[in-house]
């Protein structure tokens, strides 16, 4: 009965300021769809960063089927080659620069790229074949790269060596820039939305001032009667927070699943289904955001 | 009838008291159960500056009795009623309700403090978006009484307050002693053990207003604690209840059986002496407890 009661409250008040509940519902959108944005750069980042990113600096790309750099002219690296390089990573001459370095085989870069690219059409027209066999370095001074390159880079069996940090480092900084600007953007947004939110609740209260004091008078406890407009703005939020993963997803769908990916096929995109992972983010800081804010409104505006 | 079966029922917290050794003790919280609102040595300040609303008033009124608190605008009456309902807080002096002190009950509580006093006011706070069943539905709906509670009680007191039949109507639809009698019926449905009513018949006519008064009668001769703030001094001399007036927060007379205007003349004072004269012995079996102060009836209106 008390619940069928609140409930027939909360859709009293949410009709009655119906055009208050909409701006709120908009405002914690757009809101939430910034810092929604932001996660997504972060979840990018991580996804382009793959399975070595945070382990080495280096990788010395060994000779596979078809490679054409100078040190190939004996065709995909031998055992005998690659233990001579496994030697002379292990030789003190090198040895002082590097912390360890491991050996990845086409099986297990075939693993990883699964990994990385798994959504990605990209990954279905690649066998382990394809992919070279590599020695990842985990530099002791990462701005010693240029030893390793020019000790290794004329070694027999050897195609490339890349410092995949530099590579990717500049990119990630700009898309760190970015998630800054939408955390940002992000933050007057909520103060936006916060403040909107409060106002709402205050109005609502005032118009049902007369339900209230009634209330008051025949002992209605303070939860039954701030209950209701608590959760008008937590409703009204968990909408917005629903949009904005919503329109996340899309994002994730039709511009990174079904535009950028086919722009670029050698960059790994993050899926939809990651995106997701993100709305129980939102709709969990939208519920907090209109909780807190309504809670303290009340206590201003709405005796009990 | 089931408006009031056993006021003791309408405050939890006032449980049979533990036995206790000793007596003094006894006979103190016996005391305390049979009086519903104790004031002691009252004083409410609103405003430091000012004159203070409640000026040290001590009061006691007992279970099932039925008092008018009179006095102009600004006496004290409204801050008499919001002290029992605490609603304010009291500035010095102690306010018990069914034995509690108000002071000791902790904000949480007070809602539980509130469903044992009914109230009615002057301009009867209807809904008027609901009917007149969902109005004295609302005061049982929101502390969570079932709904086939609900359905059994409602029309048992809408006929109580002679609505029967009316339960379909909107506020607007009825008149003003009909307004009243929902208000009534309001206050009531959870069966408090105090009612208050603050100038329930001040926006109504006499003859309205008098049958207002035989509903809050009937309320009162069932056992509930009946306390009414007024101006109207021809119910007041009808009904020949207790009168404790107010002037300037101070309790300046507290008869049993009263007229609205004293008949107590004070020596060489108010051109209203010589007809206040004639009664003058019949008054005097009910002593004030306080200093005796005439008031002209004009004062009033």
């Amino acid at each position: 009965m008390r619940l069928q009661f609140i409930l027939g409250e909360i859709g009293s008040g949410l009709r009655r300021n119906l055009s208050m509940v909409v701006s709120v519902i908009l405002v914690t959108f757009v809101s939430l769809t910034f810092v929604g944005a932001a996660g997504m750069l972060q979840l990018q980042i991580n996804q382009m960063k793959g399975y070595w990113y945070d382990k080495v600096q280096v990788a010395i790309f060994l000779c596979g089927d078809g490679s054409t750099a100078a040190g190939c002219a004996t065709g995909t690296v031998t055992p005998e080659q690659q233990e001579n390089l496994r030697t002379l990573l292990e030789s003190p001459a090198v040895s002082q620069y590097i912390n360890d370095f491991q050996f990845e085989s086409k099986e297990d870069a075939y693993k990883h790229f699964k990994e990385q690219f798994s959504n990605s059409p990209i990954v279905d027209s690649v066998t382990p074949d394809q992919l070279p066999a590599s020695f990842r370095i985990n530099m002791k001074d990462p701005e010693k790269y240029e030893i390793i390159s020019e000790t290794f880079a004329s070694q027999p069996g050897v195609e490339t060596v890349i410092d995949q940090r530099q590579v990717l480092e500049r990119l990630f900084s700009v898309m760190n820039a970015a998630s800054l600007v939408a955390v940002s953007i992000a933050g007057v947004m909520t103060v936006c939305a916060i403040l909107l939110i409060a106002t709402t609740i205050r109005l609502s209260a005032f118009s049902r001032r007369r339900e209230t004091g009634i209330m008051r008078l025949v002992g209605a406890s303070k939860i039954v009667i701030q209950l209701p407009f608590i959760l008008e703005g937590v409703i009204a939020a968990v909408i917005g927070a629903a949009m904005a993963s919503g329109t996340l997803w899309a994002v994730a769908h039709f511009f990174l699943g079904e535009y950028m990916s086919k722009q670029y096929p050698d960059t790994a995109f993050i899926s939809p289904a990651q995106t997701l992972l993100l709305a129980p983010a939102l709709i969990g800081l939208g519920v907090v955001l209109a909780g807190t804010s309504s809670l303290l409104t009340l206590r201003r505006y709405l005796r009990v | 009838m089931r408006i009031v079966e056993g006021p003791e029922l309408y405050f939890p917290q006032e449980k049979a008291p533990a036995p206790v050794a000793d007596l003094a003790h006894k006979a103190a919280s016996c005391r305390v159960y049979r009086v519903m609102i104790r004031f002691e040595n009252v004083t409410k300040v609103y405003d430091q500056n000012a004159r203070p609303a409640l000026d040290s008033v001590s009061l006691e009124i007992d279970r099932g009795e039925f008092a008018f608190l009179v006095g102009a605008s600004g006496s004290g009456k409204s801050t008499f009623l919001r002290l029992v309902l605490k609603e304010d807080r009291a500035t010095s002096g102690i306010v018990y309700v069914a034995g509690q002190n108000v002071a000791n009950i902790s904000s949480w509580r007070v809602p539980r403090l509130r469903r044992g006093i009914g109230v009615v006011f002057q301009d009867f706070r209807l809904l008027p978006q609901k009917n007149v069943f969902a109005n004295v539905a609302f005061a049982m709906q929101v502390i969570g009484k079932s709904r086939s509670v609900i359905r059994d009680t409602v029309p048992e007191v809408l006929k109580t307050v002679g609505l029967e039949g009316k339960e379909r109507r909107m506020p607007h639809e009825l008149s003003g002693g009909e307004q009243q009698r929902v208000a009534i019926a309001r206050a009531v449905v959870n069966r408090p053990g105090i009612l208050l009513a603050d100038e329930p018949t001040g926006n109504l006519d006499p003859t309205t207003s008098m049958g207002i008064m035989g509903v809050l009668d009937k309320i009162n001769q069932n056992g509930t604690t009946v306390v009414m703030a007024t101006h109207d001094d021809d119910i007041v001399n009808e009904m020949r209840k207790r009168v404790v007036e107010l002037k300037n927060g101070k309790v300046i007379r507290d008869e049993a059986r009263a007229l609205y205007t004293s008949m107590i003349p004070v020596v060489g004072q108010s051109r209203r002496l010589k007809d206040a004269s004639g009664r003058e012995e019949a008054a005097d079996a009910n002593l004030p407890r306080t200093d005796r102060s005439p008031r002209s009836r004009e004062d009033q209106l």
